[in-house]
């Protein structure tokens, strides 16, 4: 069972124009910077991009909005991406604005093998429009589809070559739902161990859910929005 | 008239002891500054942790750790991590206590737009919409009116809406309300030096005032 494949672009090499696509991270934090960095090199276009944000504008998906290889942005938060406003406001991106919790738990659904699932957030919105409402208890819920992505992309801290994954602190994020819902699920992470390192009982990702992994070299780990105190 | 710190002082004072709170982005985000030491509050951020602390000290940044608003920040004793599905699912289980959350606009029936100007401004509505639809607790922190003049507190809401009556107080720079369930404003606290009758003319929505209306205490 080993997924180690030699970096991004041969866990990335048979991602092709069209498809869709889940992008782990929240901001800029637990981004699978080197899949990215591929992908842009790669020049893939047409795709779908199922990620909370849309980067900022010189890091992360940003990098792919700028080149155009990103046709359909499904997304719950894009406020700080310049570009990717004004290819929104003059049409030429495709954008699929959706609740943050609902897109997590539309990835869950799918790693979890039910096809939809009922929520309360966007009732009475334009979010609601075209979706079967289902009351239960008194109390109306969306119902909203499981994803299907070709593949995921996801980011770790720690893994082994059987693809048991550790995230760290808030980097954990949209990481585990998306690992486990893309039909081929990549990870890149910091630190690539032999499999009995990483104790079964602390794993986060079972490595079932796992197709290819690989450990990156010299993280960035941009910080989006540096905020300190003063020692007095 | 509060200033910003004034309106998170305030609302701070709607916080009790033992709740799990969950704070937006902008003013919300200052009321963990006025919760006092001696009560036992957990923060919630919606990217994944309970148990927010400060922002670090410098040249302690983790780039691993931040807030929903994409701030580093600290972790405290009794921290717990966990993924975006789990942390919606605690929310959508009325887990957390109260939600705290800025706004555009607000209706008198507790409808609430803070995610979209159609043409203008669009970011997204991030976790709001998951959290007005599912918590039973929702104050609204926000200026009464806006940059043009205009009222905040409307019959009716204009911009898209985020969720609709689920508002049920709303802290500003000149009152403290409630959204009454049956529709309408009360008025409930004046803010320092500020009489009813400026708050009539800032109030666009039906506004209920009954006797003497207190100054608050902040």
């Amino acid at each position: 069972m080993n997924k180690v494949v030699s970096g991004a672009d041969e866990a990335i090499r048979d991602i092709e124009d069209g498809m869709t696509l889940m992008l782990g991270g929240f901001g800029l934090c637990g981004l699978p910077e080197k899949c990215i960095a591929a992908l842009v090199k790669k020049g893939v276009k047409e795709l779908t991009c199922i990620s909370n944000n849309a980067g900022v504008d010189d890091f992360g998906i940003g990098l792919m909005l700028k080149q155009r290889q990103v046709k359909k942005m499904i997304a719950s938060y894009v406020g700080e991406n310049a570009e990717f406003e004004r290819q929104l406001l003059s049409g030429e991106l495709d954008v699929e604005l959706i609740p943050q919790g609902t897109l997590a738990t539309r990835c869950m659904a799918a790693g979890y093998g039910m096809p939809a699932i009922f929520t309360p957030a966007g009732i009475g919105t334009e979010v609601a429009k075209g979706k079967e409402v289902r009351n239960f208890n008194g109390k109306d819920y969306l119902m909203e589809m499981a994803f299907d992505a070709d593949f995921a992309i996801v980011k770790a801290w720690k893994g082994d070559t059987m693809g048991n994954l550790i995230y760290r602190s808030t980097a954990r994020n949209f990481n585990p739902v998306m690992a486990m819902a893309g039909r081929v699920t990549i990870a890149e992470v910091e630190h690539l161990v032999e499999p009995g390192e990483l104790g079964p009982d602390y794993i986060h990702t079972p490595g079932i859910y796992v197709h290819r992994i690989f450990q990156g070299k010299d993280y960035e780990k941009r910080i989006e929005n540096r905020t300190v105190r003063k020692k007095i | 008239m509060l200033d910003k710190e004034g309106i998170a002082k305030r609302i701070a004072k709607e916080i009790k002891d033992g709740y799990y709170v969950n704070l937006g982005i902008g003013i919300p985000t200052l009321v963990a500054n006025y919760i006092p030491d001696t009560m036992d509050v957990v923060l919630q951020s919606e990217n994944g942790l309970l148990g927010m602390g400060p922002f670090p000290f410098e040249g302690e940044e983790d780039a691993d750790t931040i807030n929903a608003g994409k701030q580093t920040i600290t972790k405290l004793p009794g921290s717990a991590i966990f993924d975006s599905a789990m942390s919606f699912g605690m929310i959508r289980a009325k887990k957390v206590n109260l939600t705290i959350l800025g706004a555009m606009e607000v209706s008198e029936n507790g409808d609430i737009a803070n995610w979209k100007i159609p043409g203008k401004m669009v970011k997204g509505m991030g976790g709001a919409m998951d959290l007005v639809a599912s918590a039973d607790n929702i104050i609204v922190a926000m200026q009464h009116i806006n940059r043009a003049g205009e009222s905040k507190l409307l019959p009716k809401c204009s911009l898209p809406l985020t969720g609709v009556n689920c508002v049920k107080k709303i802290v500003t720079e000149l009152a403290v309300l409630d959204v009454l369930p049956g529709g309408g404003f009360k008025l409930l606290e004046r803010a320092p030096g500020v009489s009813v009758e400026e708050i009539i003319k800032a109030t666009a929505g039906k506004l209920v005032v009954e006797g003497e209306i207190p100054e608050m205490d902040v």
